[in-house]
């Protein structure tokens, strides 16, 4: 059988640069920084996942979302409701005029726990609610939208108009989700205490597991059919409905998993830092996270993983040193990522690192193999990245 | 008339842009095995009506019947899968995919997202694109990135993709445009070859061309039918001539 | 909402409101008027453009300053020297971002949404680092700040009025300038069809540079007008931007009547609501309604169908 119709999970160069990030986040950083730092990279890593989400999405859809911080505040959100209760046992709470229920709850006047939270009692409904509400929430809008052929720039627009929403309806229900303040004081997990510093080490290694199994789905997704199918409907939509796909139902479950994905994240970020607030929903938090995609590669599942570290890594660093600067490099780099480098760090790599260094080596092997017959040479030529040839465009 | 001897009945279509009316009017019937060629000057509304028949616009009035099942009700996939397909005017193609890949997306299995999610290239799919791509002229190309095609390789690619789905109605927008006289000529005898064993609607321009495939000919003139039947009927047809020849 | 007001007194609120509500709409009709002609022009919302309004605003505050300082004696109508500096401010550097910027990203609309939205972000900054994150007022001439009182409960503020002409004559003469100027006929060219408008010999490139300074620089203006009705921080076009932009989607893009009706109407809405509903309420309400028209009709209420 011909190369053309070969199907790999992964390339060599994709096994090498998922090894690699292994490496990186299993043994590297937590042998080299100390437990403050790498509570502090935990945090960045859970911003990854909304950026693997707009990979699918936004680099290979097409669909840019504005407000994927919407579906990374409510998993975040849904995570909290569960910590916060497990916080606001009777005992803790015995000082309120209504014990029992959390404490921005009693300072509201609220007597009883809304009817919302109820399942937040459990571990197991809230972990599923975690997944489940803003995956639900996600359909909606796709369905509502995509169905009606909204798309483009009018979906950027609406999804952001979302996010405004939801953040007011937030701050404007203090008694019930905290207001602006969010959802604070998290302390344990069935009693199992989250502040202590080997917790949020193991917590760190939770969240890296996490971003492993997140990437194989996302590899997954994209090296199914579906993925190329994607590429399609973001070039050439109407030519994909005349193959006879449906081709709002493959945007809607595109758009539901990239925010299941960022509330996987957003669960692990109330984990690891043990607050929710609404900071993290509106419309500038949501638009900086598709920096954080743009900046590792709009196209490249590991890119969205190092342009989360890079990109906090930076804004931490920067806003502590000079303040002002934080917002030109932000400004910045969303002009850059559009004029100069649209493949991010990744195509950067793929250009000068990548290109070259596969160059050499095949040179290489030419120079070596140069008496064999030609045929043995084919097979590896024709081998590495045919994913970049995607971001060309 | 009844609809039963028709694959596809047109009957009283109209569609209008803000008041101006692309197609009026119109009514036209396909036999089960027919080629039917339409003709008619530029903006006589042959593009638009095949739009209309695959869904692509909404007609304003009037039915389209294909097999008893009303097309204009129904939304783009749905047409295709009740086995209607449509050639564009400009070669339409995924670009960014290689020929191989443009085949297998148009393989009519796992068109639904979790369809999509477990399809896998067995031998039936590897079998059936081997066999459109060598119809189509382009066995040896299957590797190749889509843009890197010539005009007229694309124009064969997109029929190929059409084939691949075993469509029962095809509908072919000026499939020789832009191809050089060789690639006409294998042009020719390909849509000859799919012809056979189903229904086919072409546009097209070039009379000898026409007058070679043609079982009837319709002349579409400012959305109306102008005239109607065998090729040569159509070229003694007064009408035709003053459209075609006059002021 | 309306308990506890007697019929006259509900009539006056209207009236008064809607008065106040003069300016608003001015600043709203400027700013949509802008927002529109750079949308018809790239396809896409310019979302730094609330920082152009902004540009406007700061010049009139500096020009205010100026004459307070070295011509006291004209300071009654430093307000028409200053709006004329906050277009020409606006524009230039209006036509310098589409020169450095904008003129590479035609026919990405999403990649130049998210790249306004950087240009935006760098203004904000600018102007915090050069005029402090405090927000500066202007200080009105006094005649500009009587009103003309109509009944006893009713009267009209001056600097709406003014406002007002002023917005009805800059929008005339864009309407002018698109639809009877020979640049006009240029511009809605290259708007329809670019490669043929360059093919028939239109310098392209030049239009689109125009035409987004002239986007700009009226939003420039519109930062004039606004400085009668707040005060101007680093952020504030952040807050016009949302209304601004409902006006357009209300209206439709091409539509110039659409958008002064909408524009009108959003002002006229809002003002009154938020005498009778919290800020909160009536922003969720605004914004509840830009998806919802979003979502039935792209193109905006008022727009006629367009071919694709
Ligand atoms: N979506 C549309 N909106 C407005 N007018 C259209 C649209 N599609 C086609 N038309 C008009 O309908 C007429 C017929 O076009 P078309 O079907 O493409 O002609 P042709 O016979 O050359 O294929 C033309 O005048 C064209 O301008
Ligand atoms: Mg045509």
């Amino acid at each position: 059988m011909s190369n053309y119709s070969k199907q790999k999970f992964l390339s060599p160069a994709e096994l090498g640069g998922f090894i690699v990030l292994a490496i990186l986040l299993f043994v590297v950083l937590p042998l080299s920084v100390d437990d403050f730092r790498l509570n502090l990279i935990g945090k960045y890593l859970s911003y990854s996942f909304v950026a693997m989400g707009l990979v699918l999405c936004w680099g290979y859809g097409g669909i840019l979302s504005l407000g994927q911080g919407v579906f990374f505040g409510i998993g975040g959100y849904c995570m909290a409701m569960f910590l916060k209760l497990e916080a606001s046992s009777v005992e803790n709470t015995a000082i309120q005029s209504t014990p029992g229920i959390p404490d921005f709850m009693d300072w509201n006047q609220l007597t009883e726990l809304p009817w919302f939270w109820e399942p937040f009692n459990s571990l197991g409904l809230s972990l599923i609610a975690v997944i489940l509400v803003p995956g639900l929430f996600a359909f909606l809008i796709g369905l509502a939208m995509f169905k009606r052929r909204v798309g483009g720039v009018y979906f950027a627009i609406i999804t952001q108009a979302v996010a405004a929403i939801l953040t007011i309806l937030i701050v404007g229900s203090q008694g019930m989700t905290g207001g602006i303040n969010g959802i604070t004081d998290l302390r344990t997990l069935l009693g199992w205490d989250i502040r202590t510093d080997e917790a949020k080490v193991i917590l760190y290694f939770v969240c890296v597991t996490f971003v492993f199994i997140c990437l194989f789905l996302c590899q997954f997704v994209l090296r199914s059919k579906l993925g190329r199918l994607l590429v399609a409907v973001r070039d050439t939509e109407e030519r994909v409905r005349f193959s006879g796909y449906n081709v709002d139902n493959f945007k809607i479950f595109i758009f539901t998993f990239a925010a299941m994905l960022s509330a996987i994240g957003g669960a692990l970020f109330t984990l690891q830092v043990g607050f929710m607030s609404p900071s993290f929903v509106g419309i500038v938090p949501s638009i900086e996270m598709v920096i954080f995609c743009a900046v590792g590669g709009r196209l490249s599942l590991l890119g969205a993983v190092y342009g989360a570290l890079a990109v906090n890594f930076a804004k931490t660093t920067l806003s502590e040193a000079i303040p002002e600067l934080w917002l030109f490099a932000l400004g910045g780099m969303f002009i850059a990522v559009v004029s100069i480098f649209p493949n991010g760090l990744m195509g950067l790599y793929n250009t000068y690192i990548s290109a070259p260094v596969n160059r050499f080596y095949h040179a290489a092997v030419r120079f070596i193999n140069k008496d064999k017959p030609v045929e043995t040479l084919s097979e590896p030529l024709s081998e590495p990245e045919s994913e970049s040839t995607l971001g060309a465009k | 008339m009844s609809n039963k001897d028709f694959v596809l009945s047109v009957e009283g279509l109209t569609v209008s842009f803000d008041g101006f009316k692309a197609v009026d009017d119109l009514s036209f019937y396909v036999e089960e095995g027919e080629i039917r060629v339409i003709i008619g000057p530029n903006g006589a509304g042959k593009t638009t009506v095949l739009d209309l028949i695959c869904g692509r616009t909404k007609s304003t009035e009037g039915s389209i019947k294909f097999r008893g099942k009303d097309l204009s009700k129904m939304t783009e996939h749905e047409i295709v899968h009740a086995g209607v397909g449509r050639k564009f005017q400009n070669p339409s193609v995924y670009e960014d995919l290689t020929v191989f890949e443009n085949f297998e997306l148009s393989f009519p299995r796992g068109r639904s997202v979790f369809g999509a999610l477990g399809f896998q290239r067995d031998a039936e799919v590897l079998k059936a694109i081997e066999e459109t791509a060598e119809m189509v002229f382009l066995q040896e190309h299957l590797g190749m990135q889509a843009d890197l095609l010539s005009h007229g390789q694309k124009q064969w690619l997109e029929i190929g993709m059409l084939l691949i789905q075993q469509p029962s109605l095809l509908m072919l927008d000026e499939p020789v445009a832009g191809m050089s006289v060789a690639e006409r000529k294998k042009t020719a005898e390909l849509l000859l070859k799919i012809t056979k064993d189903r229904s086919v609607i072409v546009i097209e321009h070039d009379m000898n061309f026409v007058a070679d495939i043609a079982d009837r000919v319709t002349v579409l003139h400012q959305g109306k039918v102008l005239s109607e039947g065998s090729m040569d009927h159509v070229q003694k047809d007064p009408k035709v001539i003053e459209v075609y020849l006059g002021h | 909402m309306f308990d506890g007001y007697t019929g006259s007194e509900l009539m006056a609120i209207f009236a008064m409101q809607g008065f106040a509500g003069l300016i608003l709409f001015s600043v709203l009709v400027l700013m949509a008027l802008g927002l529109a002609i750079i949308f018809g022009q790239m396809g896409v919302i310019n979302m730094a453009h609330g920082e152009f309004m902004i540009l406007g605003a700061y010049v009139t505050y500096l020009t205010s300053l100026f004459f307070e300082t070295y011509l006291p004696g004209l300071s009654s109508i430093y307000f028409f020297v200053a709006i004329v500096l906050a277009f020409i401010a606006a524009a230039s550097l209006g036509a310098f971002v589409e020169w450095a910027l904008i003129r590479r990203l035609y026919k990405r609309p999403l990649d130049t949404l998210l790249a306004t939205w950087g240009l935006s972000l760098i203004l904000q900054q600018t102007y915090r680092s050069v005029f402090g994150a405090r927000e500066k007022g202007v200080s009105l001439p006094d005649w500009m700040m009587g009103s003309i009182p109509v009944t006893d409960m009713v009267e009209i503020p001056i600097n709406g009025i003014i406002v007002m002409v002023l917005t009805l004559l800059i929008t005339l003469s864009v309407y002018f300038i698109m639809q009877r100027s020979q640049w006009g006929a240029k511009v809605r060219a290259v708007v329809q069809n670019r490669p043929m408008a360059a093919a028939v010999g239109i310098n392209t490139s030049i239009v689109d540079r125009m035409t987004f300074a002239l986007g700009c620089g009226i939003a420039g203006i519109a930062g004039s007008a606004f400085t009668m009705i707040g005060s101007t921080g680093p952020t504030s076009g952040q807050l016009y931007i949302v209304d601004t932009f409902m006006v357009v989607v209300f209206g439709g893009a091409a539509n110039l009547m659409g958008t002064i009706a909408s524009a009108f109407t959003i002002s006229q809405a809002q003002t009154i609501l938020e005498f009778f509903m919290s800020g909160s309420i009536a922003k969720v309400l605004t914004l509840g309604m830009i998806v919802v028209i979003l979502m039935l009709r792209p193109q905006g209420l008022f727009t006629l169908k367009i071919r694709r």
